[in-house]
């Protein structure tokens, strides 16, 4: 297996500025024409608590994470604990040298298991339980320990700017610990300058302090260590434009463009931010796409030219769902977005949706379940409740995204499914995207085109002042008209209905409403396009042939292409569209597979429960992972090459993770 | 054009019990439009789900019947994605009380621009008569089959203290009395409540038509006295004239002490007005100004061959790193 990348990490106190560091980590990297791929991990707590977020660089595409560490930067001495064994042979770990006499037994927040392990790690090895220890058991592995006296450098600094407060300059620790990282790898020290006083750009001053201090790690750096790191870090020069972007972000500047106006959320991790990111953007320019066609006086097309979505935060879920209903049924797209917790009180709310046909759309962050579970960790275990959520039988057409570039065209497509079939959409990003960093080009709006159904802006065929909203048509759709629609009236209930929309428990009209709704998965079925539904990778016939879905694409597609270094042949059937199911097109390439492995972040591996349930393909083989921690690369090619060498157990389960 | 009584009727079967106090609302609701002349293709009938939920059947508005104690989040939703339409919200004392309650407490911190009736009977008739939120403690109406042990919300003081910026009561029987305060709920800029006095034939034989009417409460001369009286008749002024906190918060007060009579001597009528609170229509305004000018419902958002009209160039231009 050979890697052509780069893999960063940081750790420290949450609520310290591990994301802030990552985040100029990777911004100095993509600045240099690197692409990145961040993930971060954090534990459901305010401060206090270890994170770490772990940033991959590399000159080519880069889709996932690996579990190996090439450097790991620290500030303090949790990380040092938790993460130096992960540290490579002939990687790096930077350190304060100020931290050495800190001892294990100190640090509350480390878990009696992990404190345990490490315990034996040292007297195994005779070494002292403290920070010392720590970094002799990296050494004795292979790993380089390069100290670095922040305070010192910090001070001097300081200095120079007249600044004396140690509180003041600590809060440059992130930038010595990032710089010190770029120095050693010999990275550009102007790109790694210039990305600094861009984070602070909004205060000259800072900027430029911080700007001092990356020279001055860069100075200490070079005259200490000079060339003593095997591995380099070198600018690329690429001819395109390119976002540092997150997943919840990417939902949300989609939603914008998809024409979203209406967002109810009830705050909950890892879904809030992408609320908030609508909150902080809730006015629209409208004029980039439209040269107003229309003749319009100057006043209305000022008027026009920005629009706003309504950003509403509910008391609870169940408010949140059945007010973006609401909006739906005024005729404005809309959606809300929610995890596991949320998304279970919703599931009387989608009914009504698909009982009435109203167009919503909910994204579905999945995290660790059942109940609280694991708040602020990642898991699939949402599929099969988003397939059926909520009693009685209605379309429920559910959407997964496998990486950043899919969450933003498929958010557009959910609106477009859920309008054009009169159904609720639930889009599944589950945590590993949402909160995943990474550099993609820039998303092309012409690919982008909004359909709304058949959505009416005047009644003309009312009778007697009443329009039949639920009318019978040859296909199950009727034509919609917002509420407030001039030309009739009509009604909604979550009862059986007849075409007005009244009460109606008359069994042949039961019959009939009952074939319309559903009949619309079916008419999806037909009409939505593979090419939206799925994507095959790799070659026709395989040695392995993996399905999947949602964020385990990136690794997957990784391992792929180690395994073909290999000359072992895998191709990748990735679902998209999970309802409707794609049954004709996986059956076609299920059966006659060699060997179908599923691999899935939940315990049953549900995707290839309903996949069996569609196709009637066996598939044995199982890859699963339930621990809260994404699979990476690494985990998915040992596991896929164990299956080729037929030494894994049918069911796989893996464990990597911290 | 002039609105008649007959234009607000539709050809549903209504299958209320003969004598319901629902049917005193829904005419004083149609009465109400009528006297406004409201569109009905810009009104919005929303309500939650018992027999009281049942009555944009009986409109011919825009009805929209929803979930059990949902109606207010799905008005909301109706209401801030096109702020022009006119909605009324209707539903059970259980139904917002009970399991909506959170929503009649926290759609009362947004002050939106609308009006929510509450069809009070003190039991959950289309389940059969079980005790609701408005039942007194130790009370047994007739399918109980012991007193009520549960203490009962008082909904005006409920609303008063969430934050419902008009705040009343009526009484189902008092048919052109309701209207009227339906008409001014409707005209209030701001988050309206109504609770109407109503009467359940069927499963409350304690608060019925005769009692209201003052059956075993006589006066001196031994003649029945009616248990409401109207507050407007009394000199009663809940109606806050300027934006001074402490004429707010005096207001706020004498709603709330005046919200403890029930009974025997039961106010009907406005207990509290305030204009001077920012509906939420205006905040949302205030975080983006469009919503005035541009609200969702109104926006076009692509062009005639699906072109998005929206552009984020901005966006991208605040995320690009090359």
């Amino acid at each position: 297996m050979k890697r052509d990348d780069f893999s960063w990490m940081i750790g420290g106190v949450q609520g310290s500025g591990v994301d802030t560091s990552a985040q100029f980590f990777a911004k100095a990297a993509a600045a240099g024409g690197l692409q990145v791929f961040g993930k971060r991990e954090y534990y459901s707590n305010i401060k206090g608590e270890h994170s770490y977020f772990q940033v991959r660089v590399s000159r080519g595409t880069i889709r996932s994470h690996v579990d190996t560490v090439d450097m790991l930067a620290t500030f303090e001495e949790e990380t040092i604990f938790r993460h130096a064994l992960e540290v490579r042979k002939e990687g790096a770990i930077i350190y304060d040298p100020d931290q050495d006499p800190k001892r294990l037994d100190q640090i509350p927040t480390i878990e009696a298991n992990v404190r345990a392990a490490l315990n034996a790690e040292f007297s195994r090895a005779g070494l002292s339980a403290d920070v010392k220890g720590m970094l002799e058991l990296a050494r004795r592995r292979g790993v380089h320990i390069y100290p670095v006296p922040y305070n010192d450098i910090l001070k001097e600094v300081g200095a120079k700017h007249g600044e004396s407060s140690l509180s003041t300059l600590q809060r440059m620790l992130n930038t010595m610990a990032v710089a010190a990282s770029f120095a050693l790898l010999s990275y550009d020290e102007n790109v790694v300058k210039d990305a600094v006083r861009k984070q602070f750009k909004s205060k000259p001053k800072v900027a430029e302090m911080n700007a001092d201090a990356v020279g001055a790690a860069y100075d200490y750096m070079e005259e200490k260590y000079n060339g003593s790191f095997g591995t380099k870090l070198s600018p690329s020069v690429v001819d395109e434009t390119r976002l540092f972007v997150r997943g919840n972000t990417v939902v949300a500047m989609a939603k914008e463009l998809a024409g979203c106006r209406f967002q109810t959320y009830y705050p909950i991790t890892p879904a809030s931010d992408e609320s908030e990111f609508l909150e902080a953007h809730s006015e629209i320019d409208l004029d980039g796409h439209s040269a107003q066609e229309n003749p319009q006086t100057a006043e209305v097309a000022a008027m026009k030219a920005k629009g706003s979505i309504a950003v509403v935060q509910s008391e609870d879920e169940i408010a949140a769902v059945t007010m973006a209903i609401g909006g739906g049924l005024a005729g404005v797209r809309s959606s809300t977005s929610t995890s596991g917790p949320g998304f279970s009180l919703m599931a009387e709310g989608l009914g009504y949706a698909g009982m009435n046909e109203v167009p919503v759309v909910v994204t579905l962050y999945s995290r660790g379940g059942p109940s609280t579970g694991l708040p602020t960790r990642h898991e699939q275990g949402d599929l099969r409740f988003a397939l059926h959520a909520g009693h009685g039988e209605f379309p429920r057409f559910v959407l997964a995204s496998g990486d950043l570039d899919e969450a933003f065209y498929d958010t557009v497509r959910a609106f477009n499914y859920s309008e054009v079939y009169q159904t609720p959409v639930i889009h599944i990003v589950d945590k590993a995207l949402a909160n995943s960093d990474a550099t993609m080009p820039m998303f092309d709006v012409n690919k982008v085109k909004i359909d709304r159904g058949v959505f009416l802006k005047e009644i003309t065929d009312a009778v007697n002042g009443e329009f039949k909203r639920f009318k019978h048509t040859s296909n199950g759709v009727s034509p919609r008209a917002p509420l407030g629609t001039k030309g009739g009236v009509n009604w909604y209930t979550g009862d059986e209905h007849d075409e007005l929309g009244h009460i109606s428990e008359d069994p042949v009209n039961r019959d009939f409403m009952m074939d319309k709704r559903m009949g619309k998965v079916d008419l999806a079925d037909k009409e939505i396009p593979i090419a939206e539904r799925v994507n095959f990778f790799g070659p026709e016939n395989a040695d392995i042939t993996v399905l999947s879905w949602g964020s385990t694409k990136g690794a997957i597609l990784d391992a792929m292409e180690w395994l073909k270094q290999e000359g072992v042949s895998v191709n990748f059937l990735q679902i998209r569209l999970i309802n409707p199911f794609p049954t004709e097109y996986a059956t076609k390439i299920l059966s006659k597979a060699k060997k179908v492995v599923g691999i899935e972040m939940n315990f049953s591996a549900q995707l290839v429960g309903v996949t069996r349930e569609k196709t009637c393909v066996p598939i044995e083989q199982l890859v699963v992972k339930y621990n809260g921690r994404p699979m990476s690369a690494e985990e998915i090619y040992d596991s896929l090459k164990m299956i080729h060498e037929g030494k894994a157990p049918t069911k796989l389960v893996l464990k990597h993770g911290a | 054009m002039a609105l008649k009584l007959s234009d607000l009727k539709t050809s549903a079967h209504n299958d209320w019990c003969p004598g319901c106090g629902d049917f005193g609302i829904l005419n004083a609701v149609q009465m109400a439009l009528a006297e406004m002349s409201a569109d009905p293709s810009n009104t919005v009938v929303v309500s939650g789900v018992g027999c009281s939920s049942k009555v944009p059947h009986f409109i011919k508005t825009y009805g929209v019947h929803t979930l059990h104690g949902r109606a207010v989040p799905f008005a909301t939703g109706i209401k801030l994605a096109n702020p022009n339409l006119n909605v009324v919200v209707e539903g059970g004392d259980g139904d917002g009380m009970g399991i909506g309650a959170g929503h009649f407490v926290n759609s009362g911190r947004r002050n939106i621009d609308m009006l929510y009736i509450i069809h009070d009977n003190e039991v959950y008739g289309l389940t059969k008569g079980q005790a609701s939120p408005t039942l007194g403690l130790g009370k047994k109406t007739k399918s109980l089959t012991s007193p009520n042990i549960n203490q009962s919300i008082n909904p005006i003081m409920l609303a008063v203290a969430s934050g419902y910026t008009w705040v009343a009561r009526g009484y189902s029987y008092d048919v052109r009395h309701l209207k009227d305060l339906i008409v001014k709920g409707i005209n209030h800029k701001g988050y309206a409540f109504l609770d109407v006095l109503q009467p359940c034939p069927t499963y409350n034989d304690i608060q019925t038509k005769e009692y209201w009417a003052g059956e075993g409460n006589l006066d001196a001369a031994g003649k029945p006295k009616p248990r409401t009286y109207k507050l407007e008749e009394t000199g009663y002024d809940g109606v806050v004239r300027s934006d001074d906190e402490v004429e707010m918060e005096k207001k706020v007060q004498q709603a709330v002490l005046k919200s403890f009579e029930f009974g025997d001597r039961t106010p009907i009528g406005v207990f509290y007005q305030n204009e001077f609170i920012p509906t939420y229509e205006e905040r949302l305004a205030g975080r983006s100004p469009s919503y005035k000018t541009n609200p969702p419902a109104v926006q076009d958002i692509a062009r005639p061959d699906g072109t998005p009209l929206a552009n984020i160039d901005k966006i991208f231009e605040d995320l690009r790193v090359f």
